[in-house]
């Protein structure tokens, strides 16, 4: 046996012990999706006596519970609730934050450097220190129960992470376009809105679905500020489950559980790459 | 002036939603306040009350810190280490890349936080699979001494976005070091610790930091895994759990902010450390060093 014909046998050998690693983790990890996919099918009765990921009389009845909804609101309203907001955050997250990112890429002026710091600087700030001001001046503006509290943020670039996102992706354009506008006589906003705009678009469309999906999973927010059931986003709805239901209609928590995360696993399995770029080059230039 | 119109809405939101309320709270933990009547100046009263007189306190600050300090190590080496596995497969990679990275996208929701609970009631699927093995440990959720395993395994099981970045900053370590190295007969245990880890070390620092940060805003699924009352022994009130409850549910606003400032004093000593630390360790290509 050659010596090369050695490696490449160990090689083969090692690759296939690297595969079965890989495959075990991938079971485990997916582990906890399957199990809450299976556990929709099971009839109540099974509960906390068959653990395993087969349901023993497979059921839908916890489909057409949970369809009933809960405190006396179908589901589907608290899902439409969670949409409203969730789009509204995209829109504004997406406009805020391409707009700050324009000045601190594209427009040199004074202080420019030291707002820049500060934008990272509320990356690594955490929100312990504001919600509670915040609450308060929600609170004297009356608008506790609205979205409000939860929207106006977003359409104030306070989420340094889109800020970032698409200073590092302008960065990436060529200037040599904007000169070339320039020269045709074309300012600032419209070279915004017609160069860079344009070209920021699988950052805009990183950036959105990260929105979205942030918003949507988003708790601590909807528990502080709505107060009336029928304004609830899922989340929150989800805790009355979890709260008034977890020994009576076990059922249908795990599958209003499953159902609200049906949205954002289709975003990925659609967005995947893009989502993992966003993800990565957010990390490396950091 | 054109930077300025461009920034106006951030600088709305910065100054407004950002520095105004920091400097509002950090006014308001110096006072009494129960959002109905007017705040009240109460001197140093909150801070020595939280570490003299709130054992509740004291206790929230060890889980979380138990918390942090080693569910973040833990899932930054997990994430390492399988980024270094993928790194290494030629086929088949951007399916285990995106089955990895699932629940970084998902774990801190709160049908997670249901999936947890059941998965670690005492009848859950991971108690019985361990009394399979002769091992009855009688439900995790209830135990002083399983809650926070319990909470580092949901934290480490979201290790697919340190590992995403881990994988960016692998494909840039330029494989002539690997090969130099080999020549210098170094074996792969030695080209991981004199290659590898100096050239990723700036991404290392970058999740370090981020990762930890974050670690101390763990709050929904502690919320709903002990339905909202952070466990009967306090193993599952995390800081931010303690803070909502002092400040939402008893409208103790004054001591709810004087936590916040404690827990920004905290993450700001850690970050502190981390960047010093890092001067002796973090490697930037091209340095002089």
């Amino acid at each position: 046996m050659t010596a090369i014909e050695h490696t490449r046998r160990r090689g083969l050998a090692s690759t296939i012990v690297w595969y079965l690693a890989l495959l075990l983790l991938a079971a485990v990890v997916l582990y906890p999706l399957v199990w809450l996919l299976s556990a929709t099918f099971k009839p109540s009765s099974e509960f906390g006596r068959n653990s395993g990921l087969l349901p023993w009389e497979p059921t839908l009845d916890n489909y057409v519970r949970v369809w009933d909804g809960i405190a006396g609101i179908p589901l589907w309203r608290y899902a439409l609730n969670s949409l409203i907001v969730a789009s509204l955050a995209v829109v504004g997250t997406l406009g805020s934050s391409a707009l700050a990112a324009y000045a601190f890429a594209r427009v040199p002026f004074k202080g420019s450097g030291l707002f820049f710091a500060a934008m990272i600087g509320t990356l690594l700030l955490p929100f312990h220190v504001i919600i509670i001001p915040q609450y308060i001046i929600f609170n004297q503006l009356d608008l506790l129960d609205t979205y409000v509290p939860l929207l106006i943020g977003k359409y104030l670039g306070t989420e340094a992470f889109f800020v970032f996102l698409m200073v590092q992706f302008i960065r990436g354009i060529p200037r040599e376009l904007d000169e070339a506008a320039r020269i045709d006589g074309a300012g600032h906003p419209r070279i915004f809105r017609s160069i860079i705009l344009p070209l920021l678009r699988p950052a805009l469309v990183t950036g959105g679905i990260f929105s979205f999906i942030w918003t949507w999973n988003d708790f601590l927010g909807p528990l502080i500020y709505l107060t009336s059931p029928e304004n609830y986003t899922l989340p929150v709805a989800l805790r009355l489950y979890n709260d008034a239901t977890s020994t009576s209609d076990y059922g249908a928590t795990v599958a209003a559980s499953l159902l609200s995360l049906i949205p954002v696993l289709l975003f990925f399995l659609i967005f995947q790459r893009l989502l993992i770029r966003g993800v990565a080059t957010q990390g490396l230039k950091g | 002036m054109a930077g300025y119109g461009f920034l106006a809405p951030w600088l709305v939101g910065f100054f407004g939603l950002t520095v105004g309320p920091m400097a509002v709270s950090l006014y308001l933990a110096f006072t009494r306040y129960d959002i109905f009547t007017p705040p009240e100046w109460a001197g140093f009263a909150n801070f020595t009350r939280m570490f003299t007189d709130d054992p509740i306190f004291l206790r929230s600050a060890k889980v979380t810190l138990e918390y942090v300090l080693i569910g973040t190590p833990v899932k930054l080496a997990a994430a390492l280490a399988v980024a270094l596995l993928l790194n290494s497969i030629t086929r088949g990679s951007g399916f285990f890349r995106s089955a990895f990275y699932t629940p970084s996208l998902i774990g801190a929701s709160v049908s997670v936080a249901i999936v947890w609970r059941a998965m670690f009631a005492g009848d859950g699927p991971v108690d019985t699979s361990l009394k399979s093995l002769g091992l009855d440990l009688g439900g995790w959720v209830g135990d002083v001494d399983l809650a926070i395993p319990m909470m580092i395994i949901l934290v480490v099981w979201q290790f697919g976005a340190p590992m995403v970045i881990f994988l960016a900053g692998l494909k840039q370590v330029p494989t002539e070091l690997y090969e130099a190295a080999e020549v210098d007969g170094a074996g792969p245990v030695h080209r991981f610790w004199k290659v590898t880890v100096p050239m990723l070390s700036p991404v290392i620092f970058f999740n370090l930091l981020l990762e930890t940060i974050h670690a101390f805003q763990v709050f929904g699924s502690a919320f709903i895994i002990s339905n909202g009352s952070g466990a009967p022994g306090g193993q599952l009130n995390f800081i931010t759990l303690y803070m909502y409850k002092r400040g939402f549910a008893d409208m103790q606003m004054g001591y709810a902010a004087a936590i916040a400032w404690i827990v920004l004093v905290a993450v700001a000593i850690i970050a502190a450390i981390m960047f010093r630390s890092a001067r002796s360790w973090v490697y930037y290509a091209g340095d002089q060093r």
